[in-house]
């Protein structure tokens, strides 16, 4: 059965006789935010956020705290009003409408559950508001209920749910009334490790079965990596970089975004010269090829690695040997055993501290031959 | 095992014994004079019985100011309670509510006495009101809104409602305001958000404050004298207590009306909580995983 069904059964049935909330389209093509601005006081908490976004994208705000993304979700949901800029959907301007008129799901981080309404009826609350007759809210809740597996504790309180049931109805509640875009304010950020897991799974596959357009905020990369079709990363109210997983995590357009996909290894050093996009390093005892990601003006430039791109082996070094480009010898500093592999801290002979991980089996002062791909060093300008 | 449990049991003890001063003093102001009085109400002149009480119920004259003070006081606190509900609401998140606050909590420093003085100086036939009335032709006669009902009315408003509204906006501003936004998202009006989510949540207070702002009002005596008409239609059970202990010196039955007053409060309190029982009373935050 296509699980999607009992949504796609509920549109059928109020297709003609659909109590219309009020200008909401539950088809659209695009959502565009052009240049959006939100300032507290003298401070900008979001400046020019522009995006466009295709009905049923996954979209995923990504940034440290207090770097505007909440504050975004907030100012499209419409429970912020905004500085400046507007918001489209396709050729209707929502963003002077209140939240209730432009009726947007919204998942909270904490839930944000009606504590005196049963489960049933926090699900029901957004159909009752649009005048839906009782038996189809009971139905569509059920539907909705079913899809988050639910339906056993439909007549509960919240209190008395777990962590992840809350989740789950927080969802069910904002999926129900079939909204153009579903907005989620760091949902799983209250969860432990493995329900986070769990839920972030729950999300990708309701959003793969109801193909919701979907704006997702997080701190967390790895959330928005397996979540999202694009990535906003955001810092300090400014967007640092627009774009699928794929090319954040390879490309990061600054050091901003680079430090945020996990790029551990910063390092600032000698630009010695730069042939095509290739630039050759050195400083600190190491000498690097990488690829310039930005026009390198300065003598200087810094570097980021990540430590997966770093190849370990263990290694006796002659004294005095010369060695190749991209090799750097060490000694292991801290290992920290992850599981699947082991991350490494390496000083460097020449007294650098670099970050690396290997499924090679290590011990704390093992010498160590690491060596990188020049594809993977990538070099900026300096900030 | 046993011994952990004995050592937390000694410590409950010690940890409980700091409520002693607390229970002693509420038993010697409180509790002792009640019970007094309540052995009190049951003796009079010739010999010890419910003759006090048989003779209020039977006295039309006595009797008849339970209804007289319900009269005032139950539609005062209505009124109480349906005005600072809706101002409470309105300035709960407002940048001037603590200079409204500042000001709404003068009458309660004042005493109603005071109060009592002020309302006859404003609304009296001489008052400002009605010079104002009669000069602008609005009125071609005097209203009386002092020495009767209405004076008594209106000093109830003036000295209860500030202490409704600072009750309501302390439940009101404990009311997380994600819930309404979490409303709104769904498709609630302000008026729905108000109606589907503060209220139920408000319940609670809403009783709280109710049984608060009706027991102020039903002991009403200053401004009963004062502002209304003692011997007629404010004749409230408190001035009958005064009578029967200050004028006609018969404590048993000062004591029995005071007993009676009590039972009066003690069913309209009780009256309301279990009214409130049959409403959601949980937290008004939402739950935290």
């Amino acid at each position: 059965m296509n699980p999607s069904a009992p949504f796609s059964a509920a549109g059928e049935s109020s297709g003609s006789k659909k109590p219309a909330p009020s200008g909401r389209e539950q088809n659209f093509q695009q959502l565009r935010i052009e240049k959006i601005s939100r300032n507290f006081g003298a401070t900008a908490a979001l400046a020019a956020l522009d995006l466009t976004i295709r009905s049923g994208e996954f979209i995923a705000l990504l940034g440290p705290s207090g770097c505007g993304k909440s504050t975004a979700l907030n100012c499209i949901a419409g429970l912020l009003p905004l500085t400046g800029g507007t918001i489209w959907l396709d050729e209707r301007r929502i963003d002077q409408l209140r939240p209730e008129r432009r009726g947007f799901g919204m998942v909270f981080q904490n839930y944000a559950l009606f504590p005196h309404l049963t489960v049933r009826r926090n699900v029901g609350f957004g159909l009752k508001m649009r005048g839906i007759p009782g038996n189809e809210i009971r139905r569509r809740v059920d539907a909705a209920l079913e899809l988050v597996q639910l339906q056993a504790h439909a007549d509960k309180l919240p209190g008395r749910l777990s962590g992840g049931q809350q989740q789950r109805v927080a969802i069910a509640r904002a999926i129900v009334i079939e909204p153009p875009v579903i907005l989620m304010d760091e949902p799983l950020s209250n969860l432990d490790a493995k329900l986070r897991l769990e839920m972030r799974a729950e999300i990708k596959r309701i959003h793969r079965d109801l193909g919701r357009t979907t704006i997702y905020v997080t701190h967390d990369q790895d959330e928005a990596l397996s979540l999202a079709d694009r990535i906003v990363v955001l810092n300090d109210g400014r967007t640092q970089q627009i774009g699928p997983p794929e090319e954040l995590y390879a490309k990061p357009a600054n050091l901003q975004v680079a430090r945020f996909m996990g790029y551990r290894n910063i390092l600032e050093l000698d630009l010695e010269r730069v042939e095509g996009s290739f630039a050759f390093l050195a400083g600190s005892g190491l000498q690097l090829q990488g690829i310039a990601q930005e026009c390198l003006t300065s003598k200087r430039a810094v570097i980021a690695i990540r430590p997966d791109d770093i190849a370990i082996e263990p290694a006796q070094r002659k004294i005095n040997e010369a060695h190749p480009r991209n090799v750097i010898f060490g000694q292991a500093e801290l290992v920290e055993y992850c599981g699947r592999d082991y991350l490494v801290d390496v000083l460097a002979e020449s007294g650098v501290l670099l970050h690396a991980r290997t499924p090679r089996r290590i011990v704390t002062g093992d010498r160590l031959r690491l060596a990188v791909s020049p594809e993977r060093v990538l070099a900026f300008s300096p900030a | 095992m046993s011994s952990a449990a004995s050592i937390q049991r000694k410590t409950v003890d010690v940890t409980a014994l700091l409520v002693a001063p607390g229970v002693g003093l509420v038993l010697l102001l409180f509790l002792y004079p009640f019970l007094y009085g309540f052995l009190l109400s049951f003796s009079a002149h010739e010999g010890v019985g419910l003759r006090n009480y048989v003779k209020f119920f039977s006295t039309p004259f006595l009797s008849q100011t339970i209804a007289t003070t319900l009269w005032i006081s139950f539609p005062a606190t209505v009124v109480n309670i349906g005005l600072a509900l809706p101002i409470a609401f309105a300035t709960r998140r407002h940048r001037l509510q603590r200079l409204l606050t500042a000001i709404l909590v003068v009458p309660i420093t004042l005493g109603t006495v005071l109060i009592a003085e002020g309302l006859l100086l404003y609304l009296g036939p001489q008052g400002w009101l009605n010079r104002f009335l009669l000069v602008t032709h609005l009125s071609t006669s005097a209203i009386h809104l002092t020495h009767n009902y209405w004076g008594v009315f209106l000093s109830l408003v003036v000295s209860g409602f500030p202490f409704a509204y600072l009750l309501l906006l302390s439940y009101l501003t404990g009311i997380d305001p994600v819930l309404p936004q979490a409303a709104a998202t769904l498709g609630a009006s302000p008026w729905r958000q108000f109606i589907h989510i503060y209220l139920p949540l408000l319940v609670p207070g809403l009783a709280i404050a109710f049984c608060l702002s009706f027991v102020q009002a039903f002991s009403v005596f200053p401004s009963a004298v004062l502002l209304g008409a003692p011997a007629g239609p404010t004749r409230v059970i408190s001035i009958a207590a005064y009578q029967a202990a200050f004028e006609d010196y018969d404590y048993p039955m000062a004591s029995a009306i005071a007993m009676i007053m009590a039972g009066v409060q003690l069913l309209v309190v009780v009256l309301i909580l279990a009214i409130r029982v049959l409403f959601y009373r949980g937290p008004t935050v939402g739950p935290k995983g």
